[in-house]
C-alpha cells in the first residue's frame, strides 16, 4: 500500500505513524467490526428463533475494543475474556463457523459443544475458554504471563474485563500482583458504564478505571474505545511496553453496550437520549466514513457482501452439524479417566 | 511389592516435611516447568513456607522459581491456574487450608473446569499444598475442608499422613495433568506437635532411590478381620491405636489409609468391607457433608449383603473450632471415640 492511501488519524495532534493505519488494513478493521457487529444481530435473530440454547450477552458497540486490541496481538499472544466473549473471540481469529456452532450447542463448536455462549475460546489462536466469572480472568491472567516469563518468551496476554470487575477483589490482587513481579500483561478494562443495571457512579467515586492504576504503581490509560484507531493505537504502545518487559498495563476503554445486558433486558435504566448519544458515535459507522475517504463506496459494499456472505455460511454450517454425543458429557472432566460409571 | 516397600527394620527415615522437601526438589530438577509460589515460601531470613517445607530451596533453585507473592490468595491461586493452562507445573502453598476459601472461584470455576470447558484441549497440570488440622489454633486456622473439594469434578484430593506416601503421591501429583489439592496435617510434619500428636515418632521409611507412589490407591495400614476402619490424618494414627488397645480384646481392626480421597480407592476399601462386614470412618473433617457420608453410601450400594452392622461414622462435632484444648479435644476424633464406636459396630 503507498502511503497516499492511509485513512487519516482518529488525533491529528498525535505522532505520525502509530495512529493512521493504510487504507488495505483500515478496511480489514472495519470488516472485522462489521462481522462482530453482524454476527451479533443475526445470532439474536437466530436465538428468538429458538434455534440456540441458554442466553446470550451481546457486544454491538464495544467492537472497536476486541478489533483494535487484537489487531496489535500475534497468533503467539493470549487473551482471557468474559461473559461476552463473542467479540473478543472473532477479533482475536476463532474460527467463525466453530464459533456459531458452539452457540449452536453442536459438536463442531470450538468447544464442542461443552462451552456454549459464555465460553467461547482456542487455544490454537492464543484464547482461554472465555471466563464467565466477573473478575476471574483478572488473576488467572497473571499465570500466563508468569508462564511467559519462566519460558523465557516474549509472548504478552490481555486481560478483558468491564468496568464492574474492577469492584472484584480478584482486580485488585491480581494488578497488584501483575505490577509487583513486572508481567507482560495488558489489563483492557472495557468501561460500558453499566454493570448489568448498575451504572458505575453507584458503584464508585472514582469515574475512571484508569486513576486506579496510581494505586499499583503502573501506568493507566484512558483510551475512546468507539475509535479502532485510537484503540490500537494506545493497544500498540501497551503491548510494546508489555513485551519490553515494562509491563503491566491497565488500559480503560471508554465504550457503550449498544443492546442490552443479556438477552431479555429491555434497558430500563438508561434514557433513550444516553443511547442515541451513544450510537452517535458508532465505530463502525465512524472508520466507514474514514474509509470512504480514500476507497470507493463499492470496495465497501463489497466488503459488506463478503460479511454477510461468511455468517450465510456459519449459520448454515452450524445448522447442519452434527449434536454432541449425549455421553460425550462425561469426558474430558479430568486428563486421566477417574470416575466411577454414573448409577443407572 | 511397591518400589521401596519399607525394609523389615533400618533403612533411612524422614519426617513428612523432609520429605515433601525432598519430592519438590527432585521434581524441580527433573522439570524445569515446575515452580513454587505463595507466601513467606523464599524470602531470605524468612520461614521456608508456614511449616519449613522450603527451607533450603531457593538457594538451590533461585527466586526465579521459588516466587513470593503478596498475601493474595487469589492472585496466587489464578497465577498457578494460568501457568498450569499454559504448560508449567506450580506448586502453590496456601499456608492454611482455611485459606482456600479466598481462593475458591479460582479453584472451583477456573482449575477444576478449564479442561472440561476447553473440550479437553488444555490441561490444569498444578498441586496446591494446604496444611489441615487442629493445633490450637482455633476457628480459622484449624479446619479440615477435604470434603468441599471432593464434591468438585475437575479436581483430585489427596491426603497424606506419612512420610513414604507423602513423597511419593506429591512426586505423582506434580506429574498429573489435572489439578491436586494435597492435604497435609499441621501435626504430622514431625517439626513441632509431637505432644499434641500423641507422642508418636513422625518419622517413615523413605528410600534414597527415586519412587512414585500412584494417586488413587489406598494403603492397608493394618491387616485384621473383625471390621475395616477407614482414617485420614490424625484420625489415622487414633484408629491405629484404638486397634491395638481392642487386639487385646480380641477385635482385629483392618485399618486402610485412603491417601486419595479423589478418586478414591474403592477396590481396597470394598475388598476389607466385604471380608471384615464392618466399616468405620474416621476424619478430623466435620460429621455433616464429610467425605465419610459419601464412602458409607457408596458401601451401602455396593457392600450392603456384606454388612453385618450398621456404618459408623466418627468425625468432628458440627462446630467451629475452639482454642482450648480440653475443648478442642472433645470436638475432633479422640482414640476413645473411634474405639467406641469400633466397640459398637462389633456388637460391644
Amino acid at each position: 500500500m503507498s502511503s497516499d492511501t492511509r485513512v487519516p488519524s482518529a488525533e491529528p495532534g498525535s505522532e505520525p505513524g502509530t495512529t493512521e493505519v493504510d487504507a488495505y488494513h483500515g478496511l480489514e478493521l472495519y470488516r472485522r467490526m462489521l462481522l462482530i457487529r453482524r454476527f451479533e444481530e443475526r445470532v439474536y435473530l437466530v436465538y428468538l428463533q429458538g434455534e440456540i440454547p441458554g442466553t446470550l450477552h451481546q457486544y454491538q458497540g464495544q467492537e472497536a475494543v476486541a478489533v483494535g486490541v487484537c489487531d496489535v496481538l500475534r497468533r503467539t499472544d493470549w487473551i482471557t475474556s468474559t461473559h461476552r466473549p463473542h467479540g473478543h473471540a472473532l477479533a482475536k481469529g476463532v474460527d467463525l463457523r466453530a464459533a456459531m456452532a458452539e452457540l449452536y450447542g453442536k459438536a463442531t463448536g470450538c468447544c464442542g459443544g461443552k462451552g456454549g455462549s459464555m465460553h467461547l475460546g482456542d487455544p490454537s489462536v492464543g484464547m482461554l475458554p472465555a471466563i464467565a466469572i466477573v473478575g476471574g480472568g483478572n488473576t488467572v491472567v497473571t499465570g500466563l504471563g508468569l508462564a511467559f516469563r519462566l519460558m523465557h518468551t516474549d509472548q504478552v496476554a490481555v486481560c478483558f474485563f468491564g468496568e464492574g470487575a474492577s469492584n472484584e477483589g480478584a482486580f485488585h490482587e491480581g494488578l497488584n500482583f501483575a505490577a509487583v513481579q513486572h508481567l507482560p500483561i495488558v489489563f483492557a478494562c472495557e468501561n460500558n458504564l453499566y454493570g448489568a443495571s448498575t451504572p458505575f457512579h453507584l458503584t464508585s467515586l472514582v469515574p475512571d478505571v484508569a486513576a486506579r492504576a496510581a494505586a499499583y504503581g503502573v501506568r493507566g490509560e484512558i483510551v475512546d474505545g468507539m475509535d479502532v484507531l485510537a484503540v490500537r493505537e494506545a493497544a500498540g504502545r501497551a503491548v510494546a511496553d508489555a513485551r519490553a518487559g515494562a509491563g503491566p498495563i491497565l488500559l480503560e476503554l471508554k465504550t457503550y453496550r449498544f443492546a442490552g445486558h443479556s438477552r431479555g433486558d429491555v434497558r430500563g435504566y438508561r434514557s433513550r437520549e444516553e443511547e442515541a448519544l451513544w450510537k452517535g458515535r458508532d465505530p463502525i459507522v465512524r472508520i466507514r466514513e474514514r474509509l470512504a475517504l480514500t476507497l470507493a463506496e463499492d470496495v465497501l459494499d463489497a466488503t459488506d457482501a463478503g460479511v454477510e456472505a461468511a455468517l450465510d455460511d456459519a449459520i448454515e454450517f452450524a445448522r447442519q452439524s452434527p449434536l454432541p454425543r449425549a455421553e460425550d458429557a462425561l469426558t474430558d472432566a479430568y486428563a486421566t479417566v477417574i470416575s466411577r460409571e454414573p448409577t443407572p | 511389592m511397591t518400589p521401596g516397600t519399607p525394609p523389615a527394620k533400618g533403612g533411612r527415615r524422614l519426617n513428612i516435611a523432609e520429605a515433601l522437601r525432598e519430592a519438590i526438589a527432585e521434581e524441580m530438577r527433573h522439570d524445569e516447568k515446575v515452580f513454587l509460589i505463595g507466601e513467606d515460601v523464599g524470602v531470605p531470613g524468612g520461614f521456608g513456607g508456614a511449616f519449613g517445607v522450603y527451607l533450603g530451596l531457593t538457594e538451590e533453585f533461585g527466586h526465579e522459581r521459588i516466587i513470593d507473592t503478596p498475601i493474595s490468595e487469589k492472585a496466587i491461586a489464578g497465577a498457578a491456574v494460568g501457568a498450569a493452562l499454559m504448560g508449567m507445573r506450580p506448586i502453590p502453598d496456601l499456608q492454611y487450608s482455611d485459606f482456600l476459601f479466598e481462593c475458591m472461584d479460582e479453584l472451583v470455576n477456573q482449575a477444576a473446569k478449564m479442561r472440561y470447558m476447553s473440550n479437553g484441549r488444555l490441561s490444569v497440570p498444578m498441586v496446591l499444598r494446604c496444611p489441615v488440622g487442629t493445633a490450637n489454633r482455633g476457628a480459622q486456622h484449624g479446619q479440615c475442608p477435604e470434603s468441599y473439594f471432593v464434591h468438585v469434578p475437575g479436581l483430585k484430593v489427596v491426603c497424606v499422613s506419612d512420610a513414604y506416601h507423602a513423597k511419593g503421591l506429591l512426586k505423582s501429583a506434580v506429574r498429573d495433568d489435572d489439578p491436586v489439592i494435597f492435604f497435609e496435617h499441621k501435626l504430622l510434619y514431625g517439626s513441632k506437635g509431637r505432644e499434641q500428636a500423641g507422642g508418636m515418632d513422625l518419622t517413615a521409611y523413605v528410600p534414597e532411590e527415586e519412587y512414585l507412589f500412584p494417586i488413587g490407591r489406598a494403603v492397608v495400614k493394618r491387616e485384621g478381620t473383625s471390621v475395616t476402619v477407614v482414617a485420614t490424618h490424625m484420625s489415622l494414627y487414633r484408629s491405629l491405636a484404638a486397634a491395638e488397645e481392642l487386639a487385646r480384646d480380641g477385635i482385629e481392626c483392618e485399618v486402610i489409609d485412603p491417601l486419595t480421597l479423589l478418586p478414591l480407592d474403592e477396590e481396597t476399601i470394598f475388598a476389607s468391607v466385604r471380608k471384615t462386614g464392618r466399616l468405620v470412618i474416621a476424619h478430623e473433617d466435620t460429621l455433616t457433608g464429610g467425605w465419610g457420608g459419601e464412602l458409607a453410601a457408596r458401601v451401602a450400594e455396593e457392600c450392603l449383603f456384606s454388612l453385618e452392622a450398621p456404618i459408623r461414622r466418627v468425625a468432628s462435632h458440627d462446630v467451629p473450632l475452639p482454642v482450648a484444648p480440653v475443648m478442642e479435644q472433645t470436638v475432633v476424633p479422640s482414640v476413645a471415640r473411634i474405639k467406641a464406636a469400633i466397640q459398637s459396630c462389633c456388637g460391644g
